[in-house]
Parts: structure tokens; C-alpha cells; sequence
């Protein structure tokens, strides 16, 4: 410390007393200008939550809590509630989970215990691609080439075998929950399968030998001391991949038909909260009607915020409990 | 309790369940190469010089090109990337060489927060903030809510890069009794800047593609780029608009424009992980 005082002030991570004296100005302009645009960056966020709420208040003054229950959207008669779309933007994103959980895990696993070294890497960077292609490019595959399959075989097969099930009524449209659940499952499978690749090959390497040693097959060494060591990553990492489902929109909004209504088959259109907005906004006309929607946004921002914030504290706690714990 | 069973039963489980971990990887790979050969396929039958050298025709009229929403992408991101990058490398700079670990936090949790918000509701707030009051979509709005976006990955990532600058070169850089900022802009700075341009050209890519904040910021023009306060094109917008239009033409064109994007987004990723990688063996 007292080397420091010398000439200039410590580097980063040892100490942040301000040491500057006489000639230092620049120093002190330079780390206060660094953190007024680090400040602007909380200030982007507190100032987004602010412009929402006062372009949305037509809105939250007229409906109050009622406009979460509510599954009237007529802006002819200027009734608004958000429970359809909400109820389409989880349900959308539990299908989407459903399907991705399952085969990010699995590739996590293949990729970090099973794939030979050669095969690793240009595995992880096809996957990391698929995370790159842009959203509205996989709407376009998907209304154009996934929908009609979805429809045809699919839907049909469905609807005739398991249709006893309320899940799987009515006619195949193919444009659908089901159908922005696949395509989200798409979306997210990336995410999941990236960070979970991260949590488990962070497992040390003596939790899997002690387990081999024990005589347990290499499945059985996966499921009984792998993944329980690094569960709250593995969940974390899932969350995180919801939190992008819940807000994803181009790719949803192509595919899953824009009707406003509580279904409960799979095969139904319906809307999420983003495909509401990105596909009215520029439609919408007066007060009320524009701030609905963007009352909408608040919610979809809520949810989002939420989900994130949980995620950040699993994927925190796994990293700290494994600083420590080594 | 299985783990009793017989040792050979258990060897077919453990075999069965890891072949379905290759299968999943492998389902992953199949879709990835279905969207692309589409993309490829699709679009490489419709596209011709004139697609990228003309101007758009009306509604009605077969034929014309994306010259103008090419060029307004290219517009657009350079805006977003003109407001964005001095804020995310000074915000950077800030995380990683000045600030306490409070302060760190505070600003980190909010980047992480600001890169979760749901790109539609940037466009939402950036409507709210501009094109409202201003009465008018324009390019600003959307490259200043392409900005939003870009802001938090080019913080954490130009943090993440300083971050990896050995501290030896910060205490021989202080001891020949340079500065605090100059030893940052001079020294750290170049050190990390493979990983900072890293960040941003993949910044880039992402907001490159990124429709959602344009539909009701940047709206689409059919008169061309004309100016930073009016509507303006852009390729992933127009992608949209044709796909959900019923003119075979526009659908067609909507898969020839997906290509482009696809090569323009997924060429930088490329280039810039094959020039990352090489650079840190």
C-alpha cells in the first residue's frame, strides 16, 4: 500500500482509496467519467421502468388489477385484459422447456463426459450457432417448412390417437401453442445446453472416480454424482433459458396464429404477451389502446425481471459454493 | 435400489441412456443444418444481382430488390454502434479498473438485468421515449434502441477482457509513473483488445438480426434511407413483412433477404471465432 502512495493509486482489486494528490486531475476526471457511463447503465433500466409506467397509466388507472384477469381485448369498446396473453406466454414457454430440458441435458452431457476430444469443439460451435441465427430467420423456417409438418402428420396423428386428452382437441391449424412451444424449444435449447455444458464439467473429477470406483456404470456415475453435485447450476441454467422463452418474439409471434383466447388445446392459436404487442402496436390508436399494450410489456417485463433474478442468485450460489468448496 | 440389479442389465441402461445423450446432441445439429439448408436453398434460388442493387417495387409489381433495408441495416447498426460503444467500453472500463466492489455489483446486476429485458420492450421503451413525443419513426430511435441492447454485452465483455490483463502489467506500468488513465487507455486497453473487439463484433452480429425493437421504432420505408429523423428500412424487418404477406413474390423474397442476413450474421460469428480461438494458442 504504502509503495502505491508514491506515484499513483493501486491496481484494480487491491485497494480503491483515493490516493490522487496534486497532479492527478486527470486520474480523477478519467474514473469519474468512467463511472458516469457506468451509472448510465443502471440509469437505461431505472428510466425504462419510469417511461413505461407513465405511458402505461391510462391504462393501470382505468383497469387496475382486473386488467391481469381479464380475457376481454376489444379496442372497439376499449376493454383490455392481459390473461389470455399471459396465459399463452407460459404455457408457450412450459411446452418449450419441455422439450428443450430433456435434449439440452442430454447434449450438455454428451459434450462434456462422453464426446471423444475431437468432436467436442466443433460440436459446441454448431450449437453455439444455432444461438446466433437471428430470430426472425427461424419464424421463417418455421411457419414455412416446421408449420405444415407440424400440421400434417403430426397434429393428425395426435388428434386421432391421444385425442381423448382436452391437450390435443380440435382441428390442426398447425399455427399454435404447439407449434411456438417447438419453435421456442429451438430457441432456448443453445442457452440451456451451453451454461449446463459450463456447470458440469465443473463437477471436480474426483466426484466421478469415487463413484467409478465404486462400481457404478458411467450412466449411473452421471445421474447419482454428477448431476446431483451441480444441481442448482443445472436449474439455474434452465431458468435462464425460460427467462429467454418468456420474451422471445419474432420467431413465436410468426407461428403461433394471433388469436386472443383461453384454450386449452395445444392445437389452438393464441398469443403470447410479445407477439401482442409486436404484432398491434402499430395498429393501436388512442391512449388506452397504446397503453394496454405497453401495460402488457410491464407485465412481460415483471415476469422476465423475476425469472432472471433467480436464475443470476442459482447460478451465483453454484459458482460461490464451488469457490469454496475447493 | 437398481443398483443391485444384475451387473449386465445395468451395463444395457448405462449404454442405452448414453446413446440418447448422442442422440441429442445430434437432433440439435439436424435442426440447426434444416434451418440453414432451408435458408441456403431457398434463397439462393431467388437471389440475383439486381436483389441487392435495386430498390424495392410496389406492392402488385414482381421483381425489385432489398438495396435500401441492406443499406438501412448497415446504417443502423453503425448508429447503434456509435452510441453504444463508448458507454459499454467506458461502463467497462469502470467494472474492471476503478470500481469497488460494491459499486462493481450494483452496476454488474444491472447490466446482467438490462441484457435480460425482452428486446420487444426495448422497442417499446424506445417508442415511448422518441417516436412518441417526436410524432415520427425514425432511424434514431431505432439505432438508440438497438444501442440499449448492445450496451450491457459490450460492458460485460470489454470487463471480462480487461479483467484477463495480468496485473504485473498494471504494477510495471505504474512504476514507470504513468497515470492511472493513461496506463488504462495505453496499456490495459491494447492488451485486452482482441477480447474487447471479440465482444463487439458478436454485439454486433446479434443486433444485426434483431427485429423486434424495429417494427414500431424504424417501422420500414419504401422511399429509401432518407435521413436519421425519418422511418428507415431494415433487412430482419423486412424478412417479416414479406414472410406474413400472401405475395409469393415477397415470400420469396423474404427467404432470399434470410439469406443474406443469415451470411452477414453468422460470417461475422465465424470469422470471429475462428480469429479468437487461433489468437489464444
Amino acid at each position: 500500500m504504502d509503495k502505491c502512495r508514491a506515484g499513483t493509486s493501486p491496481p484494480a482489486g487491491i485497494s480503491h482509496k483515493k490516493a490522487p494528490s496534486r497532479s492527478r486531475l486527470g486520474d480523477v476526471v478519467f474514473s469519474r467519467l468512467t463511472l458516469i457511463f457506468g451509472l448510465l447503465i443502471v440509469a437505461i433500466l431505472v428510466g425504462l421502468l419510469i417511461v413505461l409506467n407513465i405511458d402505461a397509466w391510462p391504462a393501470i388507472q382505468k383497469f387496475g388489477i382486473a386488467f391481469l384477469t381479464s380475457i376481454e381485448w376489444d379496442p372497439v369498446n376499449e376493454e383490455f385484459g392481459a390473461l389470455p396473453a399471459i396465459y399463452g406466454t407460459l404455457l408457450s414457454s412450459l411446452i418449450g422447456l419441455l422439450i428443450a430440458v430433456p435434449i439440452s441435458l442430454g447434449s450438455a452431457i454428451f459434450l462434456s463426459e462422453l464426446a471423444p476430444e475431437w468432436m467436442r469443439k466443433p460440436c459446441s460451435f454448431l450449437i453455439e450457432m444455432l444461438a446466433a441465427i437471428p430470430s426472425v430467420i427461424i419464424g421463417l423456417w418455421g411457419l414455412y417448412v416446421m408449420v405444415p409438418f407440424i400440421r400434417n402428420p403430426i397434429e393428425i396423428w395426435l388428434g386421432s390417437n391421444l385425442g381423448f386428452l382436452p391437450l390435443f382437441q380440435g382441428p390442426p391449424f398447425g399455427v399454435g401453442f404447439l407449434s411456438a412451444g417447438i419453435i421456442l424449444a429451438i430457441m432456448v435449447i443453445p442457452i440451456i445446453t451451453a451454461v449446463s455444458r459450463e456447470v458440469v464439467r465443473a463437477v471436480p473429477l474426483t466426484q466421478r472416480e469415487a463413484m467409478l470406483a465404486l462400481g457404478a456404470t458411467r450412466w449411473e456415475t452421471i445421474t447419482m454424482a454428477v448431476l446431483p453435485y451441480c444441481r442448482s447450476g443445472l436449474v439455474g441454467a434452465v431458468i435462464l433459458g425460460l427467462g429467454r422463452a418468456l420474451g422471445e418474439t419474432m420467431a413465436v409471434t410468426m407461428v403461433i396464429g394471433n388469436a386472443y383466447a383461453l384454450s386449452p388445446s395445444l392445437f389452438s392459436p393464441g398469443a403470447t404477451i410479445a407477439s401482442k404487442v409486436a404484432s398491434e402496436f402499430n395498429e393501436a390508436s388512442g391512449d388506452l389502446y397504446i397503453g394496454s399494450l405497453i401495460e402488457l410489456a410491464l407485465v412481460l417485463f415483471a415476469i422476465t425481471l423475476l425469472v432472471n433474478i433467480i436464475a443470476r442468485l442459482m447460478v451465483w450460489r453454484t459458482v460461490s459454493v464451488r469457490g469454496t468448496g475447493e | 435400489m437398481k443398483m443391485y440389479d444384475s451387473y449386465f442389465s445395468r451395463r444395457q441402461i448405462s449404454r442405452l441412456m448414453l446413446i440418447l445423450c448422442g442422440c441429442a446432441a445430434g437432433i440439435v445439429i439436424i435442426v440447426l443444418v434444416l434451418i440453414l439448408g432451408y435458408t441456403l436453398v431457398n434463397g439462393i434460388s431467388y437471389l440475383s444481382l439486381d436483389f441487392i442493387t435495386q430498390p424495392s417495387k410496389p406492392v402488385g409489381e414482381v421483381g425489385g430488390g432489398m438495396r435500401d433495408d441492406i443499406y438501412g441495416t448497415f446504417i443502423l447498426v453503425g448508429l447503434a454502434s456509435v452510441i453504444a460503444l463508448p458507454i459499454g467500453l467506458m461502463a467497462g472500463i469502470f467494472l474492471a479498473e476503478f470500481a469497488g466492489p460494491k459499486a462493481a455489483a450494483a452496476i454488474r446486476f444491472a447490466a446482467d438485468i438490462l441484457a435480460g429485458v425482452p428486446s420487444i420492450i426495448v422497442g417499446v421503451f424506445a417508442y415511448a421515449l422518441l417516436v412518441r413525443p417526436m410524432h415520427s419513426y425514425s432511424a434514431l430511435s431505432a439505432g438508440i434502441a438497438l444501442a440499449i441492447i448492445m450496451i450491457p454485452v459490450v460492458a460485460r465483455t470489454a470487463e471480462e477482457a480487461l479483467r484477463l490483463v495480468p496485473n504485473s502489467q498494471r504494477e510495471a506500468a505504474m512504476a514507470l509513473g504513468i497515470s492511472r488513465w493513461r496506463m488504462t487507455l495505453g496499456v490495459i486497453m491494447p492488451g485486452a483488445v482482441t477480447g474487447i473487439i471479440t465482444g463487439i463484433m458478436l454485439a454486433v452480429a446479434r443486433i444485426a438480426g434483431e427485429t423486434a425493437p424495429l417494427i414500431f421504432t424504424a417501422l420500414g420505408s419504401a422511399f429509401g434511407v432518407q435521413g436519421l429523423s425519418e422511418p428507415i428500412g431494415a433487412l430482419p424487418l423486412q424478412i417479416y413483412r414479406y414472410a406474413l404477406s400472401p405475395y409469393s413474390d415477397w415470400q420469396k423474397q423474404a427467404w432470399a433477404a434470410a439469406f443474406v442476413l443469415v451470411i452477414l450474421v453468422l460470417g461475422i460469428n465465424i470469422v470471429v471465432r475462428l480469429v479468437s480461438s487461433r489468437k489464444k494458442i
